[in-house]
């Protein structure tokens, strides 16, 4: 079969989804199966269908299961949103439409995405650029006392993170094809391993002091692993070279290490990670509320769920009990309703893209490709992990969305502009030569 | 590149394994935990939405039911409010706070969720509880309130035969709906349920319990002749009779009517520590009652040291055996202890065990479970209790308890009068227990009063108990 029907034939699963979906949480609501469940289902199956007809036309050979996968979890995100606040779900549904026109931009735009490479400096810029613009005063906010966000009153509010990942991957991906040899080869041998030159190394070093300045700057956790991992991950496929991967782990860890115990901000994160159970950092502002509630909801999720609509997020009262349903949490919103097999299947669909992402890296025939396909992959399986990952406390929350499922604009446009060049680069490797 | 890139993949499995790893611990492994930590108010949500079954009297009267409240919740009230508060208790899901049978029957009320049912949580729905029907009688539990209106003190009525509770009674009471059961009942606990946790000298009464042993062990006889001559020497302590009356040779039966201590206390003595703890035991002494109540709300009868400040241990070589068998020396026991003493002899010497609930039934109408009588203890031989019965019997007939004859009605009962308070002070704890008809007993009943300055068990705590046993003998004639 075509890849390309291929394609389309992979879309059904998510029209499905997002058809049972709404209808789940209409007949959880009301007691009856409302039309309206049809109409969205409906509604995104035809916006996927333009999506893929844009696709077959542009992009014929790129890989078929990638923007299946991300219907999915975006039909899923859907449904959940609307689950959690309807006004939301129609405010996310217009982000997705805005999210593919910048998805066919990014793909007409960039056709030829090696010309990106002449730019690199400008988008590393940019991109740091961007990072910095959460602690400005007057348009910078703080989450959850981590800064993260941009706001301009009346206009929009948007996180610089979740496009400046992408900036970084470009940059690395270029440089990296450039030194790859030289880091290899103009190594010296000290005790066995393998260090690299000074010189060549030095942007990488630049990279692992951004990740502890945005630790100690912004607060953000998240990202700090996110795009250090997301580097290693580069540096690793690039160079094949694990001592650089170990030397680099290392110095994360005593930097993360110093921070987490001499900065009284990040001490007071790594607390409320290690004891959200304690009663006091339980009840204190920014406590451990927020991941203590986490637990709480996957506790009563159990192994299948509670059942779509049926976990609870707010107080009889009208206080909060799950803060941050829509975006922070929503991995726990999904563990309390579809239980542990429900929160297994979408991280198992996001491990199905990833593995699409760096299968297409492996065809790429050329580094700059590779590294760019490895890069996006990494970095998405990344930004999954650190927010799972703070949810279910293998390491300190930050508020990074969940991709595709997360309520939020900056988040669902900037993941489809990482998917378009995905495509970009499956699209070229696989074109029979 | 294409190693790297499978190793990389690698290591990207393992990170999402451990996501799932970890997912699991919460989900299932620790989940138990999680539910159970105090800080988790889900529970109590769930709590909030489980509409809980009512509770209803013997004849059908609903003593609590579940109103809707706030955001899809339920909350609890309680129609008949004082008249029922100790039995009925209270449940305040957002406090979780509750007592009484709202607490003890809760895993009815909240219907039955068995393991598998919170597992498969989304396949059931919204659980409703099952409803609870108690032995408790309205009409009786009314009369015991006016009866006792003005005094503290508490009032226990059972079903010999079957261990059903009739009448639970305390006073002072509370109102238990709202969200501060107890709030403004002054200096006096209106939250402990003095039937149960009440901690009374029984005086008198007591001798019920030191008849049967003497009897049942074949030491004495009904008809067995002691010395009643005031004051004797106890443990080293004159004791005397009321109003120091030498009342010479006297019969047991005679001691029982007119409540001769020194003739008890020589008995006791004589039957001995080891055989009156046997007996005390039958009886349920030195062990809560295994009553269908919170366990925290039901007290021990038991003697007390007054050197030391707690329990003797049963048999204590350092009791005042003779003192306590006339109800003294440090004894303390409940109201429900002493109704369950005349319902073991009113049923032939068999005890059976109280319970306040009758039967379980489900939202549909179908009764799921139906409490059975359940022998608690056999404490006496038949003719020991038949025995006993005569001899409690004479005390209403023409001893200390006249005061409750009825006509047409042949009762059994025993007073006690307490000595409470300094030496030379007036106070009293005037007590009353009993069963009728003598014979065939349908009512087993202890009245007990706190406080009385000067009142005899005859004058004060008699009353009561006719009051109760008039409409509990009355009814289902």
């Amino acid at each position: 079969m075509r890849a390309r029907n291929r394609e389309l034939i992979g879309l059904i699963p998510a029209s499905l989804l997002v058809t049972a979906g709404f209808a789940g949480v209409f007949i959880q609501r009301q007691n009856a199966l409302s039309n309206v469940s049809l109409t969205y289902g409906a509604l995104f199956l035809g916006l996927c269908i333009a999506a893929h007809i844009f696709i077959r036309i542009t992009l014929p050979h790129a890989d078929p299961y990638m923007f299946p996968l991300v219907a999915v979890l975006a039909s899923f995100g859907l449904v959940m949103i609307y689950r959690i606040d309807a006004t939301l779900a129609r405010q996310q549904a217009q982000w997705f439409v805005l999210g593919l026109i910048l998805f066919a931009g990014t793909i007409l735009l960039f056709r030829d995405y090696r010309k990106l490479e002449q730019y690199r400096y400008i988008i590393v810029i940019v991109s740091l650029g961007l990072l910095v613009l959460p602690r400005l005063p007057g348009i910078g906010y703080a989450a959850n006392g981590a800064y993260l966000g941009v706001r301009i009153p009346g206009l929009f509010v948007f996180q610089p993170a979740e496009v400046s990942k992408i900036g970084l991957v470009i940059f690395l991906a270029s440089y990296l094809r450039d030194t790859r040899q030289v880091l290899v080869q103009g190594g010296r041998r000290f005790l066995g391993i393998t260090l690299p030159p000074l010189k060549q190394f030095g942007p990488v070093i630049v990279i692992w002091g951004l990740a502890m300045a945005i630790l100690v700057v912004l607060s953000d956790t998240g990202s700090s692993i996110m795009f250090y991992g997301g580097l290693l991950a580069m540096l690793y496929v690039a160079t094949n070279r694990l001592s650089f991967v170990v030397i680099g782990l290392m110095a994360a860890a005593i930097g993360f290490w110093y921070l987490g115990t001499h900065i009284p901000h990040i001490h007071a994160r790594v607390e409320t990670w290690l004891h959200p159970l304690n009663p006091e950092l339980y009840h204190a502002p920014l406590g451990s509320y927020q991941v203590a509630n986490a637990l709480f909801a996957q506790a009563a999720g159990g192994l299948f769920g509670e059942g779509f609509g049926r976990a609870a997020l707010t107080l009889p009262n009208g206080g909060v009990l799950l803060p941050a349903p829509q975006t922070d949490m929503i991995y726990a919103v999904i563990t309390d309703e579809l239980g542990l097999f429900g929160a297994a299947a979408v991280l198992i669909t996001y491990l199905l893209f990833v593995a699409r992402g760096f299968k297409t890296a492996m065809l790429a025939r050329d580094s700059f490709s590779t590294l760019l396909a490895v890069g996006l992959s990494a970095m998405l399986a990344l930004q999954v992990f650190v927010i799972v990952g703070g949810v279910t406390r293998v390491i300190p929350l930050t508020g990074v969305t969940l991709p595709f499922i997360s309520y939020g604009g900056s988040s669902i446009v900037a993941n489809l502009v990482l998917v378009a060049l995905l495509l970009l680069v499956s699209d070229r490797a696989r074109r029979p030569a | 590149m294409n190693g790297p890139i499978v190793r990389l993949f690698g290591v990207i499995v393992l990170l999402f394994a451990l996501l799932i790893v970890f997912t699991s611990r919460w989900t299932v492994f620790e989940a138990a935990k999680l539910q159970n930590n105090p800080l988790n108010v889900r529970t109590l949500l769930d709590e909030l939405q489980i509409k809980r079954g009512q509770i209803l009297a013997a004849d059908g009267t609903v003593l609590a039911r579940s109103v809707p409240a706030a955001g899809n919740t339920w909350a609890r009230t309680y129609p008949t409010g004082p008249l029922f508060a100790h039995a009925v208790g209270y449940s305040i899901a957002t406090k979780g706070e509750a007592a009484g049978l709202e607490e003890s029957a809760a895993p009815y009320l909240r219907g039955l969720q068995t393991g598998l049912s919170s597992i498969f949580g989304q396949l059931s729905p919204r659980p409703v509880g099952d409803d609870v029907y108690t032995t408790l009688d309205p009409n009786a539990q009314r009369a015991a309130q006016q009866a006792l209106a003005g005094e503290a003190g508490s009032v226990v009525a059972i079903d010999p035969s079957t261990g059903a509770i009739k009448v639970m009674y305390a006073n002072p009471t509370y109102n238990d709906n709202g969200a501060n059961p107890g709030a403004g009942c002054g200096a006096k606990d209106c939250l402990v349920n003095r039937v149960t946790q009440g901690q009374y000298a029984p005086g008198s009464t007591f001798k019920i319990v030191t008849a049967t042993a003497a009897i049942d062990s074949g030491m004495y006889t009904e008809n067995s002749v002691v010395n009643g001559n005031s004051p004797i020497t106890v443990s080293g302590v004159p004791l005397s009779n009321d109003g120091d009356q030498s009342w010479g040779p006297q019969t047991l039966t005679t001691a029982m009517t007119y409540s001769i201590n020194t003739i008890f206390a020589q008995v006791a003595e004589h039957v001995g520590r080891a055989t009156m703890t046997k007996y005390m035991k039958r009886f349920g002494f030195y062990s809560k009652p295994p009553l269908d109540y919170p366990s925290g709300q039901i007290g021990i009868s038991q003697p007390w040291s007054s050197t030391t400040g707690k329990p003797f241990p049963p048999g204590s070589p350092d009791e005042d055996i003779g003192r306590i068998g006339i109800g003294e020396g440090g004894l303390l026991v409940t109201p429900l202890q002493m109704a369950m003493v005349a319902s073991a002899v009113g049923d032939n010497g068999t005890l059976m065990t109280p319970h306040l609930i009758a039967r379980v039934v489900d939202p549909d109408g179908v009764t799921v479970k139906t409490i059975n009588p359940t022998v608690y203890s056999h404490v006496m031989k038949p003719s020991t209790a038949q025995a006993v019965t005569r001899m409690m019997e004479k005390v209403v007939e023409e001893g200390t308890g006249i005061t409750v004859q009825m006509p047409g009605v042949t009762i059994a009962g025993k007073t006690g009068t307490a000595q409470i308070g300094p030496s030379g002070s007036n106070l009293t704890q005037p007590a009353f227990v009993a069963f009728a008809p003598a014979q065939h007993p349908k009512v087993a009943i202890a009245v007990m009063v706190d406080e009385s300055n000067g009142g005899y068990g005859a004058t004060v705590a008699a009353p009561v108990a006719k009051a109760v046993l008039r409409v509990l003998l009355s009814e289902g004639q």
